[in-house]
């Protein structure tokens, strides 16, 4: 069903009973033409665009979990393109690019809320580093803008302006199409998009095994039996380090676990994306009202899905510190989702050592605003066999020839 | 929050300590490494679901470097032990 504003005056008339369901609840087939491993947003995607730009529609997408439940569902929703080097600009601005036409694209409402990020100096420094990358920004295309105290205290009012603040606020700056999206929808439309051209999504089927011959693929044995296809998408978050190794090999990756956590509803305070340079600390309001905060890593390698009480507490203190007013608030749920980090904070995209499985991993702690772009171009490299010119410099490769695409350290932030 | 049994100190609060990395060993000699085995030592890590091995650093405390097995779903500790103290 398409949806539309008579769909949904149709369904309203009759109760909303008629509403068929978004996507089929597939059985394993044994065999398909692709496999993506991972029906997060990013496989999902991958399915969807196999599907639809490459005639491949005899896909499955194989989700341990649910569907979208891992990282799509616990990231903070940020969606931006404000990176420093030219590379990642072409693949974080190819995502923000696919993100400003995918409600159209896929018939489903993302909630795409372009209300900027505002990104906050606190000292000298900070606001010459932000010079600089305003100027990179501006060379790479990107719409960025750099503001001064005054420009900031007008958007957010609430900030703190005081003379005894621990962080005074001198500046900062801002890209305008950057924003929020409304995570699950993104998981749910590619879902249904797959869904519809013949894709099957097979969720509670946990990867086990791989079988290679020669060098390649021939077969996994999954919690659900055994299934075999001639490609396959690695696009597993967290989880791609234990799959690789499941394939024989290891990846310069460590995994994670990063935290967020939203507040009690509030009336409309804020209307952009805050993100300090001085803490760390990002904010957002959801169309519901609960500010959507975070966080920085628990800095050792966890799979178990919770942060711990003293980086929560460090990001609490750094928001309220920025955000006086929001100290009376109380907290609604905290969270951590397992992200794969590689060295230098880019992702890692296309063949890996073993010939017909392709990687859509790395994405660290920025994997959401990248949805479209993960999966787009692993779809590419899985139904091409090569890279796109976009995703080449990404490549595994560069850790053993040094040509680093190193952001943590471009962009001054880490995700 | 973990508690860390320091093998000098004994147990203390995750917050004075720093996690170091997988333990490597340096291929040598240097002029018989390829890229290959070189990046490996450097960046490749097994990156285990459940027990995994790691360096750590009492940072705020002795200072001293240490070996650790600790279950990375669980983050209970399974062992400690100073620097070449067989495992």
């Amino acid at each position: 069903m398409r949806y539309s504003s008579l769909s949904l005056l149709r369904q309203g008339l009759s109760g909303h009973q008629g509403w068929p369901a978004a996507w089929r609840s597939a059985t394993l087939k044994r065999r398909y033409d692709a496999v993506v491993i991972g029906g997060g947003g990013h496989g999902l995607a991958a399915a969807y665009y196999l599907a639809k730009h490459h005639g491949i529609r005899d896909v499955a997408v194989l989700e341990r979990g649910w569907l979208g439940g891992g990282n799509t569902g616990r990231n903070t929703t940020i969606v931006r393109s404000n990176y420093f080097f030219p590379e990642s600009v072409a693949l974080f601005d190819f995502a923000l690019r696919q993100y400003e036409q995918l409600s159209e694209e896929l018939n489903y409402n993302i909630m795409l809320s372009q209300r900027g990020i505002l990104n906050i100096g606190h000292t000298d420094h900070q606001m010459e580093l932000m010079a600089r990358n305003v100027n990179a920004m501006l060379v790479n295309g990107i719409d960025v803008e750099l503001l001064d105290a005054k420009q900031v205290r007008s958007e957010l009012p609430l900030a703190n302006f005081s003379e005894s603040a621990r962080y005074p606020i001198l500046g900062g700056f801002t890209q305008r199409r950057g924003g929020v999206a409304r995570h699950d929808a993104v998981a749910w439309g590619y879902a249904r998009a797959a869904d519809a051209l013949g894709v099957d999504i097979v969720q509670n089927c946990e990867v086990t095994e791989f079988h290679i011959e020669h060098g390649r693929v021939v077969g996994l044995e999954t919690s659900l039996g055994p299934v075999s296809a001639g490609t396959f998408g690695l696009s597993a978050s967290g989880h791609n380090g234990v799959l690789a190794r499941k394939a024989g090999f290891r990846l310069p990756l460590t995994s994670y676990a990063l935290q967020a956590m939203v507040s009690e509803p509030i009336k409309p305070v804020l209307d952009t994306v805050a993100m300090s340079w001085a803490t760390g600390m990002y904010v957002s309001q959801s169309d519901k009202g609960e500010l959507v905060f975070g966080a920085g890593l628990d800095l050792y390698p966890s799979y178990a899905q919770r942060g711990n009480l003293n980086v929560a507490q460090g990001v609490v203190a750094g928001m309220l510190e920025i955000f006086p007013p929001f100290r009376g608030l109380r907290m609604l749920r905290q969270w951590a989702g397992i992200v794969d980090v590689p060295w230098d904070y880019s992702p890692i995209l296309g063949p890996s050592p073993v010939g017909n499985l392709h990687l859509n991993a790395g994405w660290g702690t920025g994997g959401f605003k990248a949805t479209p772009a993960g999966g787009y171009f692993l779809a590419h490299a899985m139904a091409t066999g090569e890279h796109h010119p976009i995703s080449k410099p990404f490549d595994l490769s560069r850790f053993s020839t040094g040509a680093f695409i190193d952001e943590a350290a471009g962009a001054g932030i880490s995700h | 929050m973990l508690l860390i049994p320091c093998p000098w100190c004994g147990p203390r609060d995750e917050p004075e300590f720093l996690f170091g990395g997988e333990p490597v060993t340096r291929p040598v000699p240097a002029e018989h490494v390829t890229d290959a085995a070189w990046a490996d030592y450097l960046y490749f890590r097994d990156n285990d679901k459940g027990p995994h091995r790691e360096v750590w650093c009492h940072a705020a405390g002795c200072g001293q470097w240490f070996v650790m097995e600790r279950d990375t779903v669980t983050h209970s500790v399974l062992s400690v032990r100073k620097p070449g103290e067989p495992a």
